[in-house]
């Protein structure tokens, strides 16, 4: 991989003199040196610095912020790098945590003896034949990964062949939540409608009333992540990162070189769906609850905020913003209740109208700044 | 065949109510280019001027004629508000005045929530909108049909104003060409503003109507602003006659599945049709050129 970048280097010789960064690298693109001390420090701070100074109840907490945190890697590169609003990542989030509850339920209800889970027996209904499948773990695990990408790939590789982008792509994306939200609330008999599925027991046999699975899992979550955002290094790296990139600032251009931007924008956006589908997967032992109220339009969009106040085209912008986002939200929210949407809402405002690049841009600017200095002093100098 | 009728006339009235929630969306997003997602907010404030309208006056009948001219200026100001602040730096970042105007929605819901309290409020029907009249069999709320002739109004009127005074020629030429218009001696920038007026104003109004109803509350703009934008680019940007198209065929679509499903089913349908149509004509039912959505 570090043999395609140095053979592409010279062409990509930057002109402006200004700027003297280290030619080769496309502005977002992560260092190996400086991601491999990020993941290190980011692992160190949740696997070992969180669970030594937390009670186990606000490790639940930071392990849903974690969960939110893998949503947004994938937002970062469908829509930092690859251009693409995606406000629809409640669908896939959903998907992933309704094939999760639905195999931790069925589990539950084998363990009781029982042959539908509670909330049926309930309404009288009988179990469904879309459930059966999903007492098979392995269906389970297969499913949280193919379900999403199926959709994404259907949604996506239509809609970028017929070269719907942009504003209305989001608003497609948007419309899709809705109708998912509104056809999961319509579910009352099969799926619990509006409340949701919750009160679990089990995930894949461990008892979740004891702590250490708990912490067991929250381990997983964090692990999850690293391993997301090792996946986001590797493709904003990667050849096919920089033809997204490509793809993102001049589509005809990519397609004139012989690319299908199309394909290019599809993959993205199955990768960013199965990392939403995932992080969906691992709320649901974590909060021990899933309901059309997490996944609708309102949440899909706040997913999107971190990642806009973190930075969206960065690596680890859209990570630390998340989890930034989320914890604030739990944090304020306690101590004052309507000041968080103010906060939020004039953050938001703030951030996308001056600071586009998000907190992340200011390591940037700053360094272009200080190379800008050094170079108006050397040019006195000489 | 006596399930037409009924489903026909609810069709009629949900697409009348979609209309006004997008009516002033074509504008906005439609001739402009900007995605503002306050727009549903504005509706909510349009709402709730009707609710302190009826509070100052007390009465009903009086309180709605009022409340129709005063939720267009007060919408208006609030669209005129944002415009100056917020949009116009980001006409060239249309995706950026989503998200922003998403965080001004935010802001405005909990000021109705401070202001107003969580739970919703009731708007009172004035008594000349109250009962139903017999149509070939069918009862229709008075109120639907008061709906049904505000919006026939209302898109009356604004094709009057893009067709006929010169502020719609210089709307329609700024839209076309915003360079050509600025050297033909156009102000742009208050052609702008004056076009983000007048869509916010049409938000407040269509606020005023969702009282008739159903009660206000905060997230009350939520409900419709997906919708809204639907018949927008489904209708096709820019275009007033494909909007009016497209929010009667999606309500008589919805009132039709409706029969033989339930209403979440029927919306479910509705909102993948809408996609799945996109697929097909991306650009709508009806195109103009406009400035490129990046």
């Amino acid at each position: 991989m570090t043999a395609t970048i140095e053979t592409t280097t010279p062409e990509r010789q930057r002109t402006t003199v200004t700027t003297r960064r280290r030619a080769g690298l496309a502005p977002g693109v992560p260092r190996t040196k400086g991601t491999m001390v990020g993941l290190i420090l980011l692992g160190l701070g949740l696997a070992v610095l969180a669970p030594a100074l937390m009670t186990d109840f606000q490790l639940g907490q930071l392990g849903r912020f974690i969960c939110y945190a893998m949503v947004a890697v994938g937002i970062g590169l469908a829509w930092g790098r690859g251009g693409m609003l995606t406000l629809g990542q409640g669908v896939f989030f959903g998907l992933g945590a309704y094939v999760m509850a639905m195999h931790m339920q069925l589990a539950d209800a084998g363990f009781a003896g029982e042959d539908a889970p509670q909330f049926m027996r309930n309404f009288g209904a009988s179990l469904p034949w879309w459930w059966e499948p999903f007492r098979s773990e392995l269906f389970t695990l297969v499913a949280i990964l193919l379900l999403p990408a199926m959709l994404a790939f259907a949604l996506g590789f239509s809609v970028f062949k017929r070269k719907v982008k942009g504003a209305y792509f989001a608003i497609l994306n948007q419309a899709l939540v809705a109708a998912f939200v509104v056809l999961l609330v319509g579910q009352q008999t099969t799926l619990n409608g509006s409340n949701g599925l919750s009160g679990f027991q089990s995930w894949f046999g461990l008892s979740l009333y004891d702590p250490a699975n708990r912490r067991l899992l929250y381990y997983v979550a964090v692990a999850v992540l690293l391993v997301m955002v090792l996946i986001a290094f590797w493709i904003m790296r990667s050849r096919f990162g920089e033809l997204l990139v490509a793809t993102r600032d001049s589509e005809e251009r990519v397609r004139f070189l012989g690319y299908d931007p199309a394909l290019i924008k599809t993959i993205t956006f199955v990768i960013a769906a199965v990392m939403a589908s995932v992080a969906g997967a691992l709320f649901v032992p974590i909060v021990g609850i899933i309901s059309p109220a997490e996944i609708g339009v309102v949440p899909s969009i706040a997913f999107v905020i971190g990642v806009a106040i973190g930075g969206r085209a960065t690596l680890f912008g859209p990570v630390i913003g998340a989890l930034a986002v989320a914890w604030a939200e739990s944090s304020l929210a306690q101590t004052f209740p309507s000041g968080w949407s103010y906060f939020q809402g004039l953050l938001l405002i703030l951030v996308i109208a001056l600071l586009p690049g998000g907190v992340a841009s200011v390591v940037h600017y700053l360094r272009n700044y200080r190379s800008y200095l050094r170079f108006n002093r050397n040019r006195r100098s000489s | 065949m006596d399930f037409v009728l009924p489903q026909l006339v609810a069709g009629l009235s949900v697409g009348s109510i979609l209309l006004l929630a997008a009516i002033g969306l074509s504008l906005t997003f439609g001739q402009m280019g900007v995605i503002n997602m306050a727009h549903g907010e504005f509706i909510m404030v349009g709402a709730y001027t009707a609710f302190v309208t009826q509070g100052v006056l007390g009465h009903a009948g009086l309180s709605l004629l009022v409340s129709i001219p005063v939720a267009f200026v007060v919408g208006g100001a609030l669209g005129l508000v944002l415009e100056q602040t917020l949009i116009r730096h980001m006409y060239h970042r249309p995706l950026d005045t989503l998200l922003a105007t998403f965080g001004v929605g935010l802001i405005l819901q909990q000021v109705a929530r401070d202001l107003f309290g969580a739970p919703a409020v009731d708007v009172q029907t004035p008594s000349w909108l109250r009962g139903s009249v017999e149509i070939l069999g069918t009862a229709v709320p008075w109120s639907r049909i008061f709906i049904l002739g505000l919006v026939i109004l209302v898109v009356a009127g604004l094709s009057a104003l893009l067709a006929y005074t010169s502020l719609g020629r210089r709307i329609r030429a700024t839209v076309l060409n915003r360079d050509l218009a600025e050297t033909s001696g156009i102000s742009t920038r208050r052609t702008d503003r004056l076009t983000f007026f007048v869509g916010s104003g049409l938000a407040g109004i269509a606020g005023v109507t969702v009282t008739l109803i159903g009660s206000t509350s905060p997230t009350i703009g939520q409900s419709y602003i997906v919708d809204a934008f639907l018949v927008v680019v489904a209708g096709g940007i820019g275009k007033i006659k494909g909007a009016v198209i497209a929010a009667f065929s999606l309500g008589l679509l919805q009132a039709f599945i409706e029969y033989s499903t339930t209403a979440s089913i029927a919306k479910f349908l509705v909102l993948v049709i809408v996609v799945a149509f996109l697929q097909f004509r991306p650009q709508g039912l009806f195109s103009v050129r406009t400035r490129s959505l990046a």
